[in-house]
């Protein structure tokens, strides 16, 4: 089990005085996978992060991450995996060189300074090695993050949204790199909030209210929620959309530009929705197969934020 | 571009909101200004009395026995006990535990009545002037009123005589009873306490407010590494401190440094030592840099006031001075002085020491339990 898997828990649950944060979660992550991890705000992905590499102890549930225990070895596990947090976690009053040469030494690393050098090269920062972290822009600070949490070459990489903030531009160039490291057979477990990134990964989970609603391979998913998808096209879409959403039968309507993707769980009568429009006459509808974005949409419409009731 | 009541009043509003959100500044906004005016309208007394005074009785006679009764009774001297020879006295002041010591010479009531004008010898620990000025100044009144209503009949001739003894005050540790002598070694107190607990408390803190301390807790770096090696800097900047001011005290201020070096270091290691100690817990209780430095504040406004470095420790009343014996900078100060200005050996600030490392051991505990709490 452990040679299959970087990362197999069962049962992690976690409270915070009286709030339940994670709830009997199980995970499985096949080595060399990009595992994405989704959830709206507060359902448990940093809480869940943080006990699968050591730094919280989870109050029920068990566990090998690297097939190291995660209650007992902790140490173990931060030796071998590399964390990236949600926030800009480097030392803005140090020097970019200083910050990977501080890590390295953390990790005991042999070999340091060409390691440093390397990684400085592999950026594109060597000519600015001594320029202050903090001056840097979001998308340098998060590249140069995860620099800093590969350089003691980690077969597991955790990464805790590691894009919020960042333009689009950083977020491809970040995801490239994210797409080489799993090719070189790094694992990678990845929290976002992005449908654009989502869809990047081979295994999703998705967590609400600390606990898990659907976890399984990417292309699976739609089929696992039984979701069905007709695509409309044609003019006055955006009244169309509005008219669609108060139809019964309907479960969601994303648009897409000047396309509708109109889905529902119940196959029957989202046909009959569709009939209607079709005998209208004014759009074209096709039936097409449910995709990750739809899934995703659906899943996130069934659960709202959960700061909201989580400070009342 | 006029100016709007409506917005104003948002303004107003949400800074009164956040104010009373930020709970720490708000209780420190209430409770300074009441520990002030508790600590400057009661606790505070520069005129202090009953200071503990030993009495060495080589003449135990009515006469002798009045003398030191009327000293009780000013309310000035405290009669804690006698002594028996010179040196025990000496001793007491050294320790601190006498402010003063009276000697009455052997065959005061005769030479008294025979009109020799026998010396009445009071030794002072003039290391804190101010707290000794007024008894001394007191002290010849009080023996001669005792001495005439004692003395009556024959015995009460020769009394007549114009000086029927003399009071010998012996300032001793700072004969010229300067200010500065006694303020600058309690000053070294009041500067490691200011610089040690607010830098090692906003160091910590700021790695958490920033979040850097995740990413450094989830590299295999262990909490004690983090701890020493965060620590270790500031008591480096706590011995250039010292090192630095021991220089100006003598070059600028002339005061003396007669005692042991090594009783000074060991004192000066364990001051530290609990300070840093007292910064770390204000870090567990802190979540901002700017609240470690507001509590770190709170906590230096006793130290200054109620430790015997500004007024007489003495002087004040009951309450205050367990606080003030609660506080590690009241110790250090007075084992400061004795090493400076006293010449105490190791064996003088033994109880300094203890005091110090108790409070360090409630510290201690204090801060494992509260730090416990936050990791989890």
């Amino acid at each position: 089990m452990t040679d299959e898997f970087a990362i197999s828990v069962r049962g992690i649950t976690k409270r915070f005085g009286a709030r339940t944060v994670v709830d009997h979660f199980d995970m499985d992550v096949p080595k060399g996978a990009i595992y994405g991890f989704l959830g709206p705000n507060g359902s448990g992905k940093t809480t869940t992060i943080r006990i699968m590499c050591g730094l919280l102890t989870a109050d029920e549930g068990d566990g090998t991450c690297l097939g190291f225990d995660i209650r007992t070895q902790p140490q173990s596990i931060k030796e071998n995996v590399g964390y990236m947090t949600q926030r800009f976690s480097l030392y803005e009053d140090l020097t970019i060189r200083e910050n990977l040469d501080f890590v390295a030494r953390m990790y005991r690393m042999k070999g340091r300074r060409a390691a440093v050098a390397a990684a400085l090269a592999e950026l594109g920062l060597a000519d600015r090695a001594g320029q202050l972290a903090g001056t840097l822009s979001g998308g340098w600070k998060q590249r140069l993050a995860l620099a800093a949490c590969m350089l003691h070459k980690p077969a597991l990489l955790l990464l805790d949204e590691p894009t919020a903030g960042v333009d689009p531009k950083a977020r491809r160039d970040f995801w490239d790199e994210i797409r080489r490291l799993s090719a070189a057979g790094v694992t990678v477990l990845v929290s976002t909030h992005y449908m654009d990134e989502a869809v990047q990964c081979d295994y999703i989970a998705y967590i609400a209210y600390g606990k898990k609603l659907i976890s399984g391979p990417s292309q699976d998913i739609p089929g696992m929620i039984g979701l069905h998808t007709w695509r409309v096209q044609g003019p006055e879409i955006g009244a169309l959309e509005a008219e669609l959403r108060l139809t019964p039968g309907v479960g969601q309507v994303a648009r897409f530009g000047a396309v509708l993707h109109v889905s529902g769980t119940d196959a029957v009568a989202l046909e009959g929705v569709a009939k209607a429009g079709m005998a209208r006459g004014l759009h074209r509808w096709q039936k097409k197969e449910a995709e990750l974005e739809e899934a995703f949409i659906y899943l996130m419409a069934g659960a709202t934020d959960n700061f909201a009731d989580g400070l009342t | 571009m006029s100016f709007s009541p409506a917005r104003f009043f948002a303004v107003l509003a949400k800074e009164f909101v956040q104010m009373r959100r930020d709970r720490v500044t708000f209780a420190l906004m209430i409770g300074v200004p009441i520990m002030q005016l508790l600590i400057f309208g009661f606790a505070i007394n520069t005129d202090p009395r009953h200071l503990p005074t030993l009495v060495e009785m080589a003449d135990s006679g009515p006469v002798a026995r009045a003398v030191v009764s009327g000293m009780q009774a000013s309310g000035y001297f405290e009669v804690i006990g006698t002594v028996t020879s010179a040196a025990e006295g000496d001793r007491a002041l050294r320790e601190g535990s006498a402010s003063f010591v009276l000697v009455i010479p052997p065959g005061f009531e005769r030479d008294v009545a025979r009109g020799l004008s026998p010396e009445l010898l009071l030794s002072v620990d003039a290391s804190d002037p101010t707290a000794a000025a007024a008894a001394v100044g007191a002290m010849p009144g009080i023996a001669a009123t005792a001495v005439a209503e004692t003395l009556s009949g024959a015995t009460a001739l020769g009394a007549k005589a114009p000086d029927p003894f003399t009071v010998t005050v012996h300032r001793q540790y700072n004969a010229e009873g300067k200010t500065s002598t006694n303020i600058v070694p309690g000053l070294l107190a009041i500067i490691l306490a200011m610089t040690m607990v607010m830098i090692t408390a906003v160091a910590i803190v700021r790695e958490a407010e920033k979040g850097t301390m995740e990413a450094l807790i989830a590299t295999p770096v262990r909490p004690a590494e983090v701890m020493l090696g965060k620590i270790i800097p500031y008591v480096l900047v706590g011995y250039v401190q010292t090192l630095v001011f021991l220089l100006a005290a003598k070059l600028l201020f002339d005061v003396p440094f007669i005692g042991s070096r090594f009783a000074f270091f060991l004192g000066f290691n364990l001051y530290i030592v609990v300070n840093l100690a007292l910064g770390f817990l204000i870090s567990t209780l802190s979540r901002s840099q700017m609240q470690a430095m507001q509590i770190s504040f709170f906590t230096l406004l006793p130290s200054i006031l109620l430790s015997g470095f500004m007024f007489p420790f003495a002087g004040m009343p009951g309450w205050a001075q367990a606080i003030g014996t609660a506080i590690p900078a009241t110790h250090f100060l007075r084992l400061t002085r004795k090493v400076m200005l006293k010449g105490a050996e190791v064996r003088d600030i033994a109880p300094d020491m203890a005091a110090i490392a108790v409070i360090m051991a409630v510290i201690v505990v204090a801060a494992m339990l509260r730090y416990r709490q936050t990791l989890d």
